[in-house]
């Protein structure tokens, strides 16, 4: 069993319900064991630092500071909070200044934080740490022939944390692959989805959302799938609003990366959250049935 | 008095301004150039050309989607992301009421709900945006969240952070701090 302190994010206790249930549901079957960080607060994600930088890193350097005392590397399965938390840190490491000042405020709560975390993706720890191989060597239900478009967003790759290539990633595929899908090529996959401007620059947003349903769909996949939260909701939940504005009909499923591996773990669709996922994904549980069944008549 | 450039480089995130040698890179891989009266290239020669008040009235910055990719394909380092954050930094410290975004109320609203609960609580900021905005403009996304909510995916209260106390005192001393 290996394990992690984990930072769940704020949407894990909404709009990415289904994340966050999917990730509980895979972690034992896996060997991993994501403790949850006590008391965290909001990363700040984009808007804080947009609007105070240092103030931002004093947001996250709390949660640094308690997962500090954990000795654990700190794990969070959301592309938004990872960018944040890791480049805070970063900074909390490189500008002694900073980090001095930080401190001062962080002693009110009798908090210190020494620079000594690990920010870690829970993609990340998939592919290097459990690795393709072992959940491969897992998969009870395996999703043979699901052509599946691996979206990978931003901040999961950018602006470089040295685990992924930024312009060319391929961490998505290997864990698509190991669940006996088909990882379709799919050019837009690392392009963004729009991300929080969906709220206040939604043409804008829709345009890019529907540049990506397009590609996928032309890639030939059933599914897309991707691990961050704001790209699920975005490319899931505006859906319908791209087919009216542009006059489309997509009716594309987007699950989470670990739902899709929940499916192949043969955990049932609704621990891993499958019923908060706005366009059905019944086309893809079908196609599992479809294939345990022929697997179990021997053909 | 100093020179804007010089202001903007001494700003986290402006540092690397010097470095920029107009190539356009940045501009040219920018997904939301399009929506931008001045791109990453043009807004950097702004900068440098001075125009202060032209650079911090516009909307062009508050575009950005912090995608990173002309951060990561910028062969000076420039890092034109941290830079939109700076000039949207700045921009609003100063006040600047800026015409065609409404992006600085939309995360003025999701700054006000970490105040508020020590995390974010998505339906109540949403709804704080659209009051600051154009309650109007609600209505039009009532589908959107109403198969949200239906999907359990838009809780209707927010959960409280027991630390937020502690977290409101840090960030009180930390201004404190900052501007003694």
């Amino acid at each position: 069993m290996r394990y992690y302190s984990y930072f769940p994010g704020c949407s894990s206790e909404a709009t990415a319900i289904g994340l966050e249930l999917s990730n509980q549901a895979i972690s034992q079957p896996l060997e991993i064991e994501l403790i949850e960080l006590e008391d965290w607060n909001c990363c700040g994600s984009t808007p804080y630092g947009s609007l105070d930088r240092q103030e931002s890193v004093l947001v996250v350097a709390r949660n640094l500071a308690l997962a500090e005392k954990t000795g654990l590397d700190l794990v969070t399965p959301c592309s938004s909070c990872f960018v944040t938390l890791y480049g805070a840190n970063l900074e909390l490491r490189e500008n002694p200044g900073l980090m001095r000042r930080v401190n001062e405020a962080l002693a009110v709560a009798n908090l210190e934080y020494h620079g000594n975390v690990r920010v870690r993706h829970l993609i990340e720890v998939l592919v290097n740490d459990v690795t393709p191989e072992v959940i491969s060597a897992r998969v009870k239900r395996p999703l043979n022939g699901l052509k599946v478009a691996p979206y990978y967003g931003c901040q999961l790759v950018r602006p470089d944390y040295g685990f992924d290539d930024p312009e060319s990633p391929h961490s998505l595929d290997r864990l698509v692959t190991s669940l006996g899908a088909e990882a379709v090529p799919f050019a837009l996959k690392n392009r963004c989805c729009g991300g929080s401007l969906i709220i206040s620059d939604e043409s804008m947003a829709l345009g890019l959302i529907h540049k990506l349903l397009e590609n996928a769909r032309e890639s030939g996949a059933e599914c897309i799938t991707t691990p961050c939260p704001l790209c699920q909701i975005n490319l899931d939940a505006y859906q319908g609003r791209v087919n009216s504005k542009f006059n489309t009909n997509f009716d594309l499923p987007v699950l989470f990366v670990t739902q899709l591996i929940g499916l192949a773990l043969e955990i049932e669709p609704k621990s891993l959250g499958l019923n908060t996922n706005i366009v059905s994904p019944n086309r893809v549980l079908e196609h599992i049935t479809k294939v345990s069944q022929e697997a179990g008549s021997g053909t | 008095m100093i020179s804007f450039v010089s202001e903007v480089a001494v700003i986290p995130g402006g540092e690397n301004i010097y470095q920029c040698i107009q190539c356009g890179v940045c501009s040219g891989t920018c997904p939301a150039a399009g929506e931008m009266e001045y791109p990453p290239r043009k807004m950097i020669a702004l900068i440098r050309a001075g125009m202060r008040d032209t650079v911090l009235a516009s909307s062009s910055m508050w575009h950005c989607l912090s995608c990173y990719m002309c951060t990561v394909r910028c062969p000076r380092g420039v890092k034109p992301t941290e830079l939109a954050h700076a000039l949207e930094y700045l921009a609003d410290k100063e006040g600047y009421r800026v015409k065609g975004t409404s992006t600085p109320a939309m995360y003025h609203s999701f700054v006000d709900s970490i105040h508020s609960n020590g995390r974010v609580h998505e339906f109540g900021m949403m709804l704080k945006y659209y009051l600051r905005t154009n309650p109007l403009a609600a209505l039009k996304m009532t589908k959107v969240g109403l198969s949200l909510f239906l999907h359990k995916r838009l809780p209707l209260m927010p959960k409280k952070v027991k630390g937020k106390e502690d977290l409101s005192r840090m960030i009180q001393r930390f201004r404190e701090a900052g501007s003694s």
